[in-house]
């Protein structure tokens, strides 16, 4: 009987002091820091909406930057048609019936796109051009929730253009060689 | 432990009595309870200790694998909440993540220790594990009519899994992740049975990583190679997300799909995707409140 009642208070007061330790204030550990301190998080900020957002270079085919290099000699067609000299490999197919090429190349400025405004835009803003009919898409990917951005978490971010993963002429995401899967566990017996 | 203050431990010549049996079984049981409960194992060593700990490990590290090996035990960062979201309506499967994750985090190659588990589900069925499949293989992906679920540590604010370690090898950081310290992990798997997500993996054989293959940067609760028998799982990337920098699962995911931030910053991603789609946890009922958050931005 004894021992039992003795064991029973002991298990109470390890309950106790159990307690006691769960109830210690703040943050567990007061952590012993052998390496530098961190920045706070609070440094972290938004960026800007209108700062300069670093993005890689446009993902352009070797060689065929700047568009100038040809078509400061070639005269404007404006006329839908089939390419048959050049860019035989474009293929559009966003939006094709109500586009073409010039609604976003410059007509008369080749390395530059424009916006419906008729503001010129370079190759590596190029996101301000599909954002005027995706807004929120671009909205999204500002706030770094579409696309993607690498770097800091609390700091510095690298975007990916749009153009990085839609091709700007058939934009639809394609499909891609999954990795290997995962080995079935061996089973014995089976 | 031994005793290292040199003091002589009395020789025991009389029979135990039954009282002092019980007192010691008490006793002992009460040790075995504080130490569940107690503080944590890294920070109970004085800051000399853990210096010359860590240092001996990085030398261990460097014998083992023929280069320089960091070991960091950065702390966590002040005002600071890790929270991740996966964007459901974007993953496409195709597994870049987790071998990103094995690479970044040294874990087993042949044992196959994955840290991340993709499943492929039928769409209309919606999020079912019952019958999710992670061995699809197909030659493509997205597969028409599927979708996809990866699942890693939930890192859960309410965690079974810390609460049923007997030795306290594992618990939740300030930065609410939850982390494992291997040099006090006895290998029982408890937290194993106790996690709902089948996050936690245990090293059944001796780790192999190729020498030239090790992430030489690494931190004590994190990426740091790991001895057979202990268990290991996702630590939102512990050696680069207390730097600043993102996942590394987060970096490689070609439809970025995976998003990661401060859950206490209002300007970060995770809380603008918080306000702005739906989003759900799995496994909601069983109240583990998951920091990891699964939503559809369309
Ligand atoms: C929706 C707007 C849009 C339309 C319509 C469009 N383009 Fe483009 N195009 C772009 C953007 C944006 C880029 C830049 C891609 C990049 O950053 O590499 C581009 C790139 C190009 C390039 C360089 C491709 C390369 O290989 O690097 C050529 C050539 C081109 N466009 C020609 C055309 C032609 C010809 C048409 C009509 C058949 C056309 N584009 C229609 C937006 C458009
Ligand atoms: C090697 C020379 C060359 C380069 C470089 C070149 N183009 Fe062209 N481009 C042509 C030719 C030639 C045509 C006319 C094709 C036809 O009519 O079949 C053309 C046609 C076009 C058209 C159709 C409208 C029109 O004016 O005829 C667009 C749009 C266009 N190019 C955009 C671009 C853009 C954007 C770039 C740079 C990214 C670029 N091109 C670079 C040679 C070039
Ligand atoms: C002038 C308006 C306009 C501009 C500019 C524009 N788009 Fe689109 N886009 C559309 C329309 C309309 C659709 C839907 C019709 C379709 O899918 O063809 C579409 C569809 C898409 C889709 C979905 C394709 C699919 O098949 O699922 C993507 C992705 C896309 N656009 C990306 C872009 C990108 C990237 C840019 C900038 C280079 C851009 N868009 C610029 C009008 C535009
Ligand atoms: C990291 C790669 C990536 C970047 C960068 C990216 N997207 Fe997407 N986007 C995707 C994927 C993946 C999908 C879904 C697959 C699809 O429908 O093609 C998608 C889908 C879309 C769609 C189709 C609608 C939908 O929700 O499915 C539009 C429109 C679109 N993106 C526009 C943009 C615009 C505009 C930008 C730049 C401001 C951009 N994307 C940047 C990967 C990207």
């Amino acid at each position: 009987m004894k021992p039992a009642i003795l064991l029973g208070a002991a298990m109470l007061a390890c309950a106790a002091a159990v307690a006691a330790v769960e109830q210690r204030p703040g943050p567990q550990p007061s952590a012993p820091q052998t390496s530098s301190p961190q920045t706070p998080a609070s440094q972290a900020s938004a960026p800007a909406a209108e700062e300069r957002l670093e993005v890689p270079p446009p993902p352009f085919t070797d060689g065929i930057f700047p568009c100038s290099a040809c078509h400061k000699d070639l005269k404007v067609n404006r006329a839908r048609r089939e390419l048959v000299e050049m860019h035989t490999e474009i293929e559009l197919k966003h939006d094709a019936e109500h586009r073409w090429c010039l609604d976003c190349h410059d007509a008369n400025d080749r390395d530059h796109l424009h916006l419906a405004s008729g503001e010129l835009v370079s190759f590596d803003e190029s996101y301000r051009l599909c954002g005027q009919c995706h807004g929120e898409k671009l909205r999204d990917w500002r706030a770094g929730v579409h696309g993607r951005r690498t770097g800091d978490w609390n700091g510095h971010k690298r975007y990916l253009l749009c153009a990085n993963c839609h091709n700007p002429h058939q934009p639809r995401f394609k499909a891609i060689e999954p990795k290997p899967a995962p080995q079935r566990p061996a089973r014995p017996g089976k | 432990m031994a005793t290292n203050d040199g003091s002589p431990v009395p020789a025991r010549t009389r029979p135990v009595t039954r009282r002092q049996f019980a007192t010691c079984a008490a006793a002992a049981a009460a040790g075995f309870v504080l130490t569940a409960c107690g503080p944590k194992r890294l920070y109970e060593m004085p800051r000399a200790r853990l210096t010359q700990a860590i240092r001996d490990m990085e030398a261990r590290y460097a014998a083992q694998y023929g280069t320089t090996v960091s070991v960091s035990d950065a702390p966590p960062i002040a005002g600071v909440e890790f929270a991740y979201a996966l964007d459901i309506s974007r993953c496409i499967g195709c597994r870049r993540c987790v071998y990103a994750c094995v690479d970044e985090n040294n874990q087993s190659r042949d044992s196959q220790v994955h840290w991340i588990r993709v499943f492929s589900m039928e769409k209309g069925k919606g999020v079912d594990f019952t019958e999710a499949d992670p061995y699809y293989a197909p030659a493509e992906v997205p597969e028409e009519g599927h979708f996809y679920v990866p699942v890693a540590c939930q890192q859960c604010k309410n965690a079974p899994c810390t609460k049923v370690c007997p030795t306290g090898a594992t618990w939740t950081e300030p930065d609410g992740i939850v982390v494992i310290d291997y040099d006090w992990c006895i290998g029982c798997r408890y937290c194993m049975a106790a996690c709902p997500y089948g996050a936690r993996h245990f090293n059944w054989s001796e780790p192999t990583i190729p020498k030239a293959a090790l992430n030489t940067n690494t931190h004590y609760l994190g990426n740091r190679p790991r001895p057979k028998g202990v268990v290991e799982k996702c630590t939102f990337c512990i050696q680069r997300t207390r730097n600043g920098r993102y996942p590394a699962c987060v970096e490689v995911c070609p439809v970025g799909a995976r998003k990661f931030g401060n859950l206490l910053d209002p300007a970060s991603e995770i809380r603008y995707i918080i306000e702005h789609k739906r989003v759900m946890v799995l496994k909601e009922d069983l109240n583990t409140l998951p920091k990891f958050f699964y939503f559809y931005a369309t």
